[in-house]
Protein backbone atom coordinates (compact mmCIF):
# COMPACT_ATOMS: atom_id res chain seq x y z
CA UNK A 1 0.00 0.00 0.00
CA UNK A 2 2.76 2.34 1.10
CA UNK A 3 4.74 1.59 -2.65
CA UNK A 4 0.91 2.63 -3.94
CA UNK A 5 0.90 6.12 -1.83
CA UNK A 6 4.50 6.70 -2.89
CA UNK A 7 4.48 6.28 -6.73
CA UNK A 8 0.98 8.53 -6.14
CA UNK A 9 2.62 11.57 -4.85
CA UNK A 10 5.94 10.78 -6.89
CA UNK A 11 3.81 11.33 -9.82
CA UNK A 12 1.10 13.53 -9.14
CA UNK A 13 2.01 15.84 -11.91
CA UNK A 14 1.16 12.82 -14.53
CA UNK A 15 -1.68 12.31 -12.94
CA UNK A 16 -2.93 15.52 -13.18
CA UNK A 17 -1.88 15.28 -16.95
CA UNK A 18 -3.74 12.47 -17.60
CA UNK A 19 -6.99 13.18 -16.10
CA UNK A 20 -7.22 16.59 -17.93
CA UNK A 21 -6.01 14.95 -20.99
CA UNK A 22 -8.92 12.37 -20.34
CA UNK A 23 -11.75 15.41 -20.35
CA UNK A 24 -9.76 17.13 -23.56
CA UNK A 25 -9.83 13.98 -25.25
CA UNK A 26 -13.38 13.19 -25.06
CA UNK A 27 -14.66 17.09 -25.47
CA UNK A 28 -12.61 17.54 -28.27
CA UNK A 29 -14.43 14.95 -30.12
CA UNK A 30 -17.63 15.13 -28.99
CA UNK A 31 -19.63 16.54 -31.98
CA UNK A 32 -17.77 14.91 -34.80
CA UNK A 33 -20.58 14.13 -37.49
CA UNK A 34 -21.15 10.82 -38.89
CA UNK A 35 -19.37 11.32 -42.17
CA UNK A 36 -15.84 11.86 -40.19
CA UNK A 37 -15.98 9.00 -38.11
CA UNK A 38 -13.53 7.15 -40.34
CA UNK A 39 -11.01 9.80 -40.83
CA UNK A 40 -11.24 10.41 -37.06
CA UNK A 41 -10.42 6.91 -36.49
CA UNK A 42 -7.97 7.19 -38.73
CA UNK A 43 -6.32 10.39 -37.71
CA UNK A 44 -6.52 9.73 -33.90
CA UNK A 45 -4.40 5.85 -34.91
CA UNK A 46 -1.42 8.05 -36.24
CA UNK A 47 -0.96 10.23 -33.18
CA UNK A 48 -0.77 7.14 -31.33
CA UNK A 49 1.85 6.58 -33.11
CA UNK A 50 3.74 9.27 -30.92
CA UNK A 51 4.88 5.87 -29.31
CA UNK A 52 7.77 5.93 -32.19
CA UNK A 53 9.25 8.24 -29.62
CA UNK A 54 9.75 5.30 -26.75
CA UNK A 55 11.07 3.35 -29.45
CA UNK A 56 13.77 5.74 -30.55
CA UNK A 57 14.84 6.49 -26.83
CA UNK A 58 15.10 2.35 -26.34
CA UNK A 59 16.97 2.26 -29.07
CA UNK A 60 19.01 5.75 -29.04
CA UNK A 61 20.36 4.36 -25.32
CA UNK A 62 20.64 0.80 -25.68
CA UNK A 63 24.19 -1.07 -25.09
CA UNK A 64 25.81 -1.89 -28.66
CA UNK A 65 26.58 -5.22 -27.30
CA UNK A 66 23.32 -5.89 -25.93
CA UNK A 67 21.94 -7.28 -29.23
CA UNK A 68 18.24 -8.65 -27.95
CA UNK A 69 17.76 -5.05 -27.18
CA UNK A 70 18.95 -3.81 -30.46
CA UNK A 71 17.12 -6.04 -32.55
CA UNK A 72 13.57 -5.60 -30.41
CA UNK A 73 14.67 -1.79 -30.59
CA UNK A 74 14.94 -1.83 -34.44
CA UNK A 75 12.00 -3.70 -35.18
CA UNK A 76 9.68 -1.26 -32.32
CA UNK A 77 11.19 1.42 -34.17
CA UNK A 78 10.30 -0.02 -38.00
CA UNK A 79 6.37 -0.66 -36.32
CA UNK A 80 6.40 2.96 -35.07
CA UNK A 81 7.81 4.09 -38.08
CA UNK A 82 5.11 2.44 -39.92
CA UNK A 83 1.90 3.45 -37.78
CA UNK A 84 2.64 6.90 -37.88
CA UNK A 85 3.92 7.40 -41.43
CA UNK A 86 0.94 5.05 -42.47
CA UNK A 87 -1.33 6.58 -40.22
CA UNK A 88 -1.08 9.93 -41.20
CA UNK A 89 -1.03 9.21 -45.29
CA UNK A 90 -3.83 6.94 -45.23
CA UNK A 91 -6.06 10.02 -43.19
CA UNK A 92 -4.43 12.68 -45.61
CA UNK A 93 -5.60 10.52 -48.59
CA UNK A 94 -9.60 9.62 -47.56
CA UNK A 95 -9.87 13.93 -46.48
CA UNK A 96 -8.35 14.68 -50.01
CA UNK A 97 -11.14 13.50 -51.13
CA UNK A 98 -13.48 14.88 -49.03
CA UNK A 99 -12.24 18.63 -50.00
CA UNK A 100 -12.64 17.71 -53.83
CA UNK A 101 -15.74 17.97 -53.39
CA UNK A 102 -16.30 20.86 -52.07
CA UNK A 103 -15.75 23.40 -55.20
CA UNK B 1 19.53 23.55 -26.29
CA UNK B 2 18.20 21.83 -22.56
CA UNK B 3 14.60 23.26 -23.13
CA UNK B 4 14.31 22.54 -26.80
CA UNK B 5 13.47 18.90 -26.33
CA UNK B 6 10.54 20.17 -23.62
CA UNK B 7 9.18 23.26 -25.97
CA UNK B 8 9.07 21.01 -28.56
CA UNK B 9 6.92 18.22 -26.91
CA UNK B 10 4.72 20.88 -25.63
CA UNK B 11 4.01 21.98 -29.40
CA UNK B 12 3.68 18.72 -30.60
CA UNK B 13 0.99 17.95 -27.90
CA UNK B 14 -0.79 21.37 -28.94
CA UNK B 15 -0.96 20.15 -32.15
CA UNK B 16 -2.53 16.59 -31.55
CA UNK B 17 -5.15 17.91 -29.96
CA UNK B 18 -5.73 20.72 -32.24
CA UNK B 19 -5.19 18.17 -34.88
CA UNK B 20 -7.67 16.33 -33.51
CA UNK B 21 -10.17 19.00 -32.95
CA UNK B 22 -10.18 20.11 -36.37
CA UNK B 23 -10.32 16.35 -37.76
CA UNK B 24 -13.86 17.03 -35.88
CA UNK B 25 -14.87 19.71 -38.81
CA UNK B 26 -14.82 18.73 -42.71
CA UNK B 27 -13.60 22.15 -43.47
CA UNK B 28 -10.57 22.00 -41.75
CA UNK B 29 -10.32 18.28 -41.19
CA UNK B 30 -7.79 17.75 -43.76
CA UNK B 31 -5.35 20.93 -42.50
CA UNK B 32 -5.83 19.17 -38.59
CA UNK B 33 -4.73 16.03 -40.26
CA UNK B 34 -1.78 18.02 -41.48
CA UNK B 35 -1.12 19.79 -38.55
CA UNK B 36 -0.72 16.85 -36.16
CA UNK B 37 1.89 15.47 -38.45
CA UNK B 38 3.63 18.51 -38.19
CA UNK B 39 4.08 18.44 -34.78
CA UNK B 40 4.76 14.16 -34.21
CA UNK B 41 7.65 15.23 -36.99
CA UNK B 42 9.18 17.88 -34.48
CA UNK B 43 8.88 15.93 -31.69
CA UNK B 44 10.80 13.06 -33.53
CA UNK B 45 13.14 15.03 -34.92
CA UNK B 46 14.04 17.10 -31.15
CA UNK B 47 13.94 13.44 -29.58
CA UNK B 48 16.68 11.91 -31.65
CA UNK B 49 18.61 15.22 -31.49
CA UNK B 50 18.55 16.81 -28.04
CA UNK B 51 16.97 13.47 -25.84
CA UNK B 52 19.68 12.54 -22.59
CA UNK B 53 19.21 9.40 -20.24
CA UNK B 54 19.68 9.72 -16.64
CA UNK B 55 23.78 9.96 -17.07
CA UNK B 56 23.95 12.42 -19.96
CA UNK B 57 24.58 10.14 -22.76
CA UNK B 58 22.58 11.59 -25.92
CA UNK B 59 20.81 9.06 -28.44
CA UNK B 60 23.33 6.32 -29.61
CA UNK B 61 22.92 4.19 -32.51
CA UNK B 62 21.70 6.51 -35.48
CA UNK B 63 22.24 4.72 -37.93
CA UNK B 64 20.23 2.03 -36.75
CA UNK B 65 17.73 4.26 -35.81
CA UNK B 66 17.74 6.40 -39.05
CA UNK B 67 17.96 2.58 -40.70
CA UNK B 68 14.97 1.52 -39.13
CA UNK B 69 12.68 4.65 -39.64
CA UNK B 70 13.70 4.86 -43.51
CA UNK B 71 12.31 1.13 -43.80
CA UNK B 72 9.08 1.93 -42.20
CA UNK B 73 8.75 4.92 -43.72
CA UNK B 74 8.92 3.69 -47.46
CA UNK B 75 6.67 0.40 -46.50
CA UNK B 76 4.31 2.79 -44.72
CA UNK B 77 3.85 5.08 -47.07
CA UNK B 78 3.78 2.62 -50.44
CA UNK B 79 0.92 0.54 -47.97
CA UNK B 80 -1.05 3.77 -47.36
CA UNK B 81 -0.61 4.96 -51.04
CA UNK B 82 -1.45 2.00 -52.78
CA UNK B 83 -4.42 0.65 -50.55
CA UNK B 84 -7.38 1.13 -52.16
CA UNK B 85 -10.40 3.16 -50.58
CA UNK B 86 -12.66 -0.09 -49.77
CA UNK B 87 -9.93 -1.64 -47.55
CA UNK B 88 -9.39 1.41 -45.77
CA UNK B 89 -10.83 -0.42 -42.29
CA UNK B 90 -8.50 -3.46 -42.68
CA UNK B 91 -5.52 -0.64 -43.42
CA UNK B 92 -6.35 1.06 -40.19
CA UNK B 93 -6.51 -1.95 -38.41
CA UNK B 94 -2.83 -3.12 -39.22
CA UNK B 95 -1.26 0.22 -38.45
CA UNK B 96 -2.71 -0.11 -35.28
CA UNK B 97 -1.83 -3.25 -35.07
CA UNK B 98 1.92 -2.13 -35.40
CA UNK B 99 1.62 0.76 -32.76
CA UNK B 100 0.61 -1.82 -30.36
CA UNK B 101 3.32 -4.43 -31.27
CA UNK B 102 5.89 -1.25 -30.80
CA UNK B 103 4.37 -0.17 -27.45
CA UNK B 104 5.20 -4.24 -26.18
CA UNK B 105 7.96 -4.62 -27.50
CA UNK B 106 9.72 -0.98 -26.04
CA UNK B 107 8.27 -2.53 -22.73
CA UNK B 108 10.35 -5.87 -23.43
CA UNK B 109 13.52 -3.80 -24.25
CA UNK B 110 12.74 -1.47 -21.25
CA UNK B 111 12.81 -4.14 -18.49
CA UNK B 112 15.84 -6.13 -20.35
CA UNK B 113 18.15 -3.18 -20.32
CA UNK B 114 16.89 -1.58 -17.00
CA UNK B 115 18.76 -2.09 -13.77
CA UNK B 116 16.35 -1.70 -10.94
CA UNK B 117 12.94 -2.88 -11.15
CA UNK B 118 11.26 -0.77 -8.42
CA UNK B 119 6.65 -1.62 -8.30
CA UNK B 120 5.75 1.47 -10.11
CA UNK B 121 8.00 0.66 -12.69
CA UNK B 122 7.00 -3.08 -12.85
CA UNK B 123 3.17 -2.18 -13.61
CA UNK B 124 4.21 0.06 -15.97
CA UNK B 125 6.22 -2.50 -18.40
CA UNK B 126 3.88 -4.83 -17.90
CA UNK B 127 0.67 -2.68 -18.78
CA UNK B 128 2.22 -1.62 -21.75
CA UNK B 129 3.22 -5.09 -22.82
CA UNK B 130 -0.23 -6.42 -21.74
CA UNK B 131 -2.20 -3.82 -24.04
CA UNK B 132 -0.08 -3.26 -26.68
CA UNK B 133 0.06 -6.81 -27.22
CA UNK B 134 -3.90 -7.09 -26.59
CA UNK B 135 -4.30 -4.48 -29.07
CA UNK B 136 -1.56 -5.84 -31.56
CA UNK B 137 -2.77 -9.46 -31.85
CA UNK B 138 -6.18 -8.13 -31.50
CA UNK B 139 -5.58 -5.92 -34.99
CA UNK B 140 -4.14 -8.41 -37.49
CA UNK B 141 -7.31 -10.82 -36.72
CA UNK B 142 -9.71 -7.84 -37.53
CA UNK B 143 -7.38 -7.28 -40.03
CA UNK B 144 -7.51 -10.53 -41.48
CA UNK B 145 -11.06 -10.61 -40.91
CA UNK B 146 -12.05 -7.68 -43.12
CA UNK B 147 -9.78 -9.44 -45.39
CA UNK B 148 -12.15 -12.40 -45.64
CA UNK B 149 -8.60 -14.60 -44.66
CA UNK B 150 -10.12 -15.37 -41.54
CA UNK B 151 -13.59 -16.56 -40.42
CA UNK B 152 -15.87 -15.48 -37.10
CA UNK B 153 -15.40 -18.09 -34.72
CA UNK B 154 -18.53 -18.60 -32.18
CA UNK B 155 -19.87 -20.57 -29.53
CA UNK B 156 -21.38 -20.09 -26.01
CA UNK B 157 -17.93 -21.23 -24.63
CA UNK B 158 -16.23 -18.19 -25.73
CA UNK B 159 -17.21 -15.68 -23.39
CA UNK B 160 -15.93 -18.15 -20.82
CA UNK B 161 -12.82 -19.24 -22.16
CA UNK B 162 -11.93 -15.60 -22.62
CA UNK B 163 -12.87 -14.83 -19.52
CA UNK B 164 -10.08 -17.18 -18.46
CA UNK B 165 -7.67 -16.15 -20.21
CA UNK B 166 -8.09 -12.55 -18.97
CA UNK B 167 -8.16 -13.06 -15.78
CA UNK B 168 -5.11 -15.52 -16.32
CA UNK B 169 -3.11 -12.79 -17.61
CA UNK B 170 -3.70 -10.41 -14.84
CA UNK B 171 -3.07 -13.48 -12.40
CA UNK B 172 0.13 -13.62 -14.22
CA UNK B 173 1.13 -9.99 -13.53
CA UNK B 174 -0.20 -9.90 -9.57
CA UNK B 175 1.92 -12.94 -9.43
CA UNK B 176 4.96 -11.32 -10.96
CA UNK B 177 4.50 -8.13 -8.39
CA UNK B 178 4.81 -10.19 -5.71
CA UNK B 179 7.32 -12.14 -6.45
CA UNK B 180 9.86 -9.83 -9.11
CA UNK B 181 12.50 -12.07 -9.34
CA UNK B 182 9.70 -14.81 -11.06
CA UNK B 183 9.77 -11.92 -14.27
CA UNK B 184 13.39 -13.01 -14.93
CA UNK B 185 12.88 -16.94 -15.25
CA UNK B 186 10.11 -16.22 -18.42
CA UNK B 187 7.36 -15.19 -16.70
CA UNK B 188 7.47 -11.71 -18.91
CA UNK B 189 7.66 -13.81 -22.16
CA UNK B 190 4.15 -15.74 -20.68
CA UNK B 191 2.55 -12.78 -19.86
CA UNK B 192 3.10 -11.52 -23.91
CA UNK B 193 1.99 -15.02 -25.30
CA UNK B 194 -1.01 -15.05 -22.81
CA UNK B 195 -2.23 -11.07 -23.47
CA UNK B 196 -1.25 -12.00 -27.57
CA UNK B 197 -3.73 -15.41 -27.16
CA UNK B 198 -6.24 -12.95 -25.23
CA UNK B 199 -6.08 -10.40 -28.15
CA UNK B 200 -6.88 -13.46 -30.53
CA UNK B 201 -9.64 -14.71 -29.02
CA UNK B 202 -10.97 -11.33 -27.85
CA UNK B 203 -11.49 -10.61 -31.78
CA UNK B 204 -12.61 -13.93 -33.12
CA UNK B 205 -16.21 -14.11 -32.04
CA UNK B 206 -17.14 -10.90 -33.01
CA UNK B 207 -18.76 -10.72 -36.14
CA UNK B 208 -18.12 -8.38 -39.42
CA UNK B 209 -20.56 -6.20 -39.08
CA UNK B 210 -19.16 -5.11 -35.49
CA UNK B 211 -15.28 -4.39 -36.81
CA UNK B 212 -15.34 -0.77 -37.30
CA UNK B 213 -16.11 -0.68 -33.10
CA UNK B 214 -13.78 -3.43 -32.14
CA UNK B 215 -10.91 -1.63 -34.47
CA UNK B 216 -12.12 1.90 -32.73
CA UNK B 217 -11.89 0.43 -29.22
CA UNK B 218 -8.33 -1.65 -30.13
CA UNK B 219 -7.16 1.88 -31.77
CA UNK B 220 -7.97 3.37 -27.93
CA UNK B 221 -6.24 0.21 -26.45
CA UNK B 222 -3.38 1.34 -28.20
CA UNK B 223 -3.21 5.13 -27.21
CA UNK B 224 -3.35 3.84 -24.00
CA UNK B 225 -0.39 1.72 -24.15
CA UNK B 226 1.60 4.55 -25.58
CA UNK B 227 0.74 6.45 -23.05
CA UNK B 228 2.06 3.95 -20.48
CA UNK B 229 5.34 3.99 -22.35
CA UNK B 230 5.22 7.77 -21.82
CA UNK B 231 5.26 7.39 -18.02
CA UNK B 232 7.98 4.76 -18.58
CA UNK B 233 10.43 7.28 -20.02
CA UNK B 234 8.69 10.69 -17.70
CA UNK B 235 7.69 11.53 -21.40
CA UNK B 236 5.18 14.09 -22.07
CA UNK B 237 4.16 13.87 -25.06
CA UNK B 238 3.83 10.27 -25.32
CA UNK B 239 1.69 10.68 -22.32
CA UNK B 240 -0.95 13.24 -23.52
CA UNK B 241 -1.05 12.39 -27.21
CA UNK B 242 -1.85 8.24 -25.85
CA UNK B 243 -4.02 9.50 -23.26
CA UNK B 244 -5.86 11.86 -25.68
CA UNK B 245 -6.59 9.26 -28.31
CA UNK B 246 -7.21 6.17 -25.56
CA UNK B 247 -9.95 8.95 -24.54
CA UNK B 248 -11.11 10.16 -28.43
CA UNK B 249 -10.92 6.65 -29.38
CA UNK B 250 -13.01 5.35 -26.44
CA UNK B 251 -15.90 7.77 -26.99
CA UNK B 252 -15.41 7.28 -30.75
CA UNK B 253 -16.29 3.89 -30.05
CA UNK B 254 -19.41 4.69 -28.10
CA UNK B 255 -21.07 6.93 -30.78
CA UNK B 256 -20.47 3.98 -33.06
CA UNK B 257 -22.36 1.64 -30.90
CA UNK B 258 -25.27 4.09 -30.61
CA UNK B 259 -25.20 4.29 -34.38
CA UNK B 260 -26.18 0.67 -34.33
CA UNK B 261 -28.28 0.99 -30.68
CA UNK B 262 -26.25 -1.38 -29.31
CA UNK B 263 -24.01 -1.13 -26.01
CA UNK B 264 -20.41 -2.21 -25.91
CA UNK B 265 -21.03 -5.24 -24.18
CA UNK B 266 -23.54 -6.56 -25.79
CA UNK B 267 -20.60 -6.03 -28.85
CA UNK B 268 -18.29 -7.60 -27.01
CA UNK B 269 -19.76 -10.43 -25.17
CA UNK B 270 -21.87 -11.70 -27.94
CA UNK B 271 -21.82 -11.68 -31.98
CA UNK B 272 -25.79 -11.25 -32.83
CA UNK B 273 -28.22 -13.51 -31.04
CA UNK B 274 -28.62 -16.93 -32.62
CA UNK B 275 -32.56 -17.91 -34.14
CA UNK B 276 -35.14 -14.72 -34.00
CA UNK B 277 -38.20 -15.33 -35.21
CA UNK B 278 -38.14 -13.34 -38.74
CA UNK B 279 -35.73 -16.70 -38.90
CA UNK B 280 -37.80 -19.49 -38.61
CA UNK B 281 -40.69 -18.22 -41.01
CA UNK B 282 -39.12 -16.80 -44.10
CA UNK B 283 -38.69 -20.36 -45.59
CA UNK B 284 -41.38 -20.50 -48.20
CA UNK B 285 -41.90 -17.18 -49.21
CA UNK B 286 -40.67 -16.15 -52.80
CA UNK B 287 -39.09 -13.10 -53.96
CA UNK B 288 -39.71 -10.97 -57.49
CA UNK B 289 -36.69 -10.74 -59.92
CA UNK B 290 -36.97 -7.48 -62.16
CA UNK B 291 -34.94 -7.52 -65.70
CA UNK B 292 -32.40 -4.97 -66.35
CA UNK B 293 -34.18 -3.23 -68.80
CA UNK B 294 -37.56 -2.91 -66.34
CA UNK B 295 -35.27 -1.44 -63.83
CA UNK B 296 -33.89 1.24 -66.27
CA UNK B 297 -37.10 2.14 -67.31
CA UNK B 298 -38.53 2.06 -63.67
CA UNK B 299 -35.71 4.67 -62.66
CA UNK B 300 -35.70 6.49 -65.91
CA UNK B 301 -39.28 7.77 -65.64
CA UNK B 302 -39.40 8.34 -62.36
CA UNK B 303 -39.04 11.86 -60.35
CA UNK B 304 -37.25 10.71 -57.36
CA UNK B 305 -34.51 7.94 -56.79
CA UNK B 306 -32.60 7.54 -53.53
CA UNK B 307 -29.68 5.24 -53.53
CA UNK B 308 -29.26 3.59 -50.67
CA UNK B 309 -25.44 1.43 -50.46
CA UNK B 310 -23.66 -0.94 -48.39
CA UNK B 311 -20.93 -2.98 -48.15
CA UNK B 312 -22.07 -5.30 -51.43
CA UNK B 313 -20.66 -1.76 -53.27
CA UNK B 314 -17.32 -1.42 -51.41
CA UNK B 315 -16.71 -5.02 -52.16
CA UNK B 316 -17.29 -4.92 -56.12
CA UNK B 317 -15.63 -1.42 -56.22
CA UNK B 318 -19.06 -0.03 -57.87
CA UNK B 319 -18.97 3.70 -56.67
CA UNK B 320 -17.50 4.99 -59.76
CA UNK B 321 -19.85 2.64 -62.29
CA UNK B 322 -22.63 4.06 -59.52
CA UNK B 323 -21.66 7.36 -60.09
CA UNK B 324 -22.57 7.25 -64.08
CA UNK B 325 -25.86 5.51 -63.50
CA UNK B 326 -26.82 8.54 -61.36
CA UNK B 327 -25.78 11.29 -63.68
CA UNK B 328 -27.41 9.50 -67.10
CA UNK B 329 -30.49 9.68 -64.10
CA UNK B 330 -30.38 13.23 -64.13
CA UNK B 331 -29.61 13.99 -67.41
CA UNK B 332 -33.15 12.43 -67.81
CA UNK B 333 -34.64 14.59 -64.90
CA UNK B 334 -34.46 12.80 -61.74
CA UNK B 335 -34.21 13.89 -58.67
CA UNK B 336 -31.15 10.73 -57.43
CA UNK B 337 -29.92 11.24 -53.76
CA UNK B 338 -28.04 8.75 -51.66
CA UNK B 339 -29.29 7.35 -48.09
CA UNK B 340 -26.29 6.98 -46.09
CA UNK B 341 -26.40 4.84 -42.60
CA UNK B 342 -24.16 5.53 -40.23
CA UNK B 343 -22.88 1.87 -40.19
CA UNK B 344 -23.29 0.84 -44.01
CA UNK B 345 -19.81 -0.54 -45.02
CA UNK B 346 -17.43 -1.94 -42.45
CA UNK B 347 -16.93 1.50 -40.83
CA UNK B 348 -18.73 4.46 -39.95
CA UNK B 349 -18.47 6.86 -42.77
CA UNK B 350 -16.91 4.61 -45.25
CA UNK B 351 -19.67 4.86 -47.66
CA UNK B 352 -18.87 8.88 -47.92
CA UNK B 353 -15.03 8.11 -48.10
CA UNK B 354 -15.95 5.46 -51.30
CA UNK B 355 -18.72 7.72 -52.72
CA UNK B 356 -16.31 11.01 -52.21
CA UNK B 357 -13.68 9.00 -54.19
CA UNK B 358 -16.33 8.71 -57.11
CA UNK B 359 -16.76 12.19 -56.96
CA UNK B 360 -20.56 12.13 -55.85
CA UNK B 361 -21.15 15.49 -54.99
CA UNK B 362 -21.53 16.39 -50.89
CA UNK B 363 -24.87 17.63 -50.64
CA UNK B 364 -26.24 14.65 -52.52
CA UNK B 365 -25.53 12.43 -49.34
CA UNK B 366 -28.71 12.67 -47.27
CA UNK B 367 -27.78 10.80 -43.56
CA UNK B 368 -30.34 9.05 -42.11
CA UNK B 369 -33.11 11.06 -40.60
CA UNK B 370 -33.31 13.57 -44.12
CA UNK B 371 -33.24 10.02 -45.93
CA UNK B 372 -36.35 9.22 -44.20
CA UNK B 373 -38.27 12.16 -44.35
CA UNK B 374 -37.78 11.98 -47.78
CA UNK B 375 -38.70 8.04 -48.46
CA UNK B 376 -42.18 8.16 -49.18
CA UNK B 377 -41.82 10.56 -51.92
CA UNK B 378 -39.74 8.81 -53.48
CA UNK B 379 -40.40 6.96 -56.60
CA UNK B 380 -37.66 4.13 -56.72
CA UNK B 381 -35.16 3.17 -54.05
CA UNK B 382 -32.23 1.21 -55.12
CA UNK B 383 -30.45 -0.86 -52.47
CA UNK B 384 -26.46 -1.59 -53.50
CA UNK B 385 -25.51 -4.41 -51.33
CA UNK B 386 -27.04 -3.69 -47.73
CA UNK B 387 -29.19 -5.86 -45.96
CA UNK B 388 -29.22 -5.64 -42.36
CA UNK B 389 -29.48 -1.34 -42.22
CA UNK B 390 -32.97 -1.58 -44.49
CA UNK B 391 -34.49 -4.19 -42.39
CA UNK B 392 -38.17 -3.22 -41.29
CA UNK B 393 -37.43 -6.25 -38.77
CA UNK B 394 -35.98 -3.94 -36.79
CA UNK B 395 -38.49 -1.26 -35.99
CA UNK B 396 -41.67 -3.96 -35.91
CA UNK B 397 -40.21 -7.51 -35.11
CA UNK B 398 -39.18 -7.13 -31.26
CA UNK B 399 -37.63 -10.51 -31.30
CA UNK B 400 -35.58 -9.59 -34.17
CA UNK B 401 -31.69 -9.44 -32.75
CA UNK B 402 -31.51 -5.84 -34.49
CA UNK B 403 -34.66 -4.86 -33.00
CA UNK B 404 -34.28 -0.85 -32.25
CA UNK B 405 -31.53 -0.36 -33.99
CA UNK B 406 -32.67 2.76 -36.34
CA UNK B 407 -32.65 1.91 -40.31
CA UNK B 408 -33.35 3.20 -43.37
CA UNK B 409 -37.04 3.20 -44.21
CA UNK B 410 -36.96 1.89 -47.39
CA UNK B 411 -40.11 0.19 -47.11
CA UNK B 412 -41.66 3.59 -46.97
CA UNK B 413 -40.87 4.20 -50.28
CA UNK B 414 -43.05 3.18 -54.01
CA UNK B 415 -40.81 0.80 -55.54
CA UNK B 416 -37.39 -1.08 -54.14
CA UNK B 417 -35.40 -2.77 -56.33
CA UNK B 418 -32.82 -4.74 -54.43
CA UNK B 419 -29.36 -5.52 -56.11
CA UNK B 420 -27.87 -8.60 -54.13
CA UNK B 421 -25.44 -11.09 -55.18
CA UNK B 422 -27.38 -13.69 -53.59
CA UNK B 423 -30.27 -14.59 -51.09
CA UNK B 424 -27.13 -14.75 -48.58
CA UNK B 425 -28.11 -12.80 -45.19
CA UNK B 426 -26.97 -10.06 -43.89
CA UNK B 427 -23.92 -9.88 -40.95
CA UNK B 428 -26.66 -10.66 -38.40
CA UNK B 429 -27.39 -13.43 -39.95
CA UNK B 430 -31.60 -12.83 -40.35
CA UNK B 431 -34.06 -13.09 -42.58
CA UNK B 432 -35.27 -9.72 -44.26
CA UNK B 433 -39.13 -9.75 -44.95
CA UNK B 434 -38.06 -6.18 -47.36
CA UNK B 435 -37.18 -8.70 -49.55
CA UNK B 436 -40.55 -10.41 -50.01
CA UNK B 437 -42.84 -7.21 -50.06
CA UNK B 438 -45.29 -6.66 -52.66
CA UNK B 439 -43.18 -3.53 -53.83
CA UNK B 440 -40.08 -4.86 -53.62
CA UNK B 441 -37.89 -6.75 -56.79
CA UNK B 442 -35.03 -8.44 -56.42
CA UNK B 443 -31.93 -7.69 -59.31
CA UNK B 444 -29.47 -10.74 -58.32
CA UNK B 445 -25.78 -10.15 -59.86
CA UNK B 446 -22.09 -8.47 -58.21
CA UNK B 447 -23.36 -4.83 -57.85
CA UNK B 448 -20.94 -3.33 -60.36
CA UNK B 449 -21.98 -5.46 -62.81
CA UNK B 450 -25.51 -4.96 -62.34
CA UNK B 451 -24.63 -1.09 -62.03
CA UNK B 452 -22.79 -1.54 -65.47
CA UNK B 453 -25.27 -3.29 -67.26
CA UNK B 454 -27.90 -0.63 -66.01
CA UNK B 455 -26.07 1.80 -67.35
CA UNK B 456 -26.02 0.22 -70.42
CA UNK B 457 -29.37 0.30 -70.40
CA UNK B 458 -29.91 3.74 -69.59
CA UNK B 459 -28.11 5.03 -72.75
CA UNK B 460 -30.37 3.17 -75.36
CA UNK B 461 -32.94 4.21 -73.93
Amino acid sequence: MNEIMQLFLENQEFIYVIILSIFLGIEVISNVPAILHTPLMSGANAIHGVVIIGAIIVMGHADPSNTLALVLGFIAVVLGTLNVVGGFVVTNRMLEMFKKKEK
Amino acid sequence: MEFALEISYLVASITFILGLKMLSSPESARKGNLIAAAGMLIAIITTIAFHKDGEGHAIGNLIWIIAAMAVGTIIGWIMAVKVKMTAMPQMVSFFNGMGGACAALIALVEYNTHPVHEMGFLIVVCLSLIIGSVSFSGSIIAYGKLEGKIKDLYGNFMPIINGIIFLSVMGLMIYGLINPSMFDSGLLWIILAASLLYGVMFVMPIGGADMPVVISLLNSFTGVAAAFGGFMYDNAVMLTGGILVGSAGTILTILMCNAMNRSLANVIIGSFGGASGAKAEGGDKVVKEISLSDAAILCAYANKVSIVPGYGLAVAQAQHVCNDFTKLLEDKGVDVSYAIHPVAGRMPGHMNVLLAEADVSYDKLLELEDANEGMTSTDVTIVVGANDVVNPAAEDDPSSSIYGMPIIQVHKSKNIIIMKRSMGKGYAGIENNLFFADKTRMLFGDAKASLSALVGELRSL
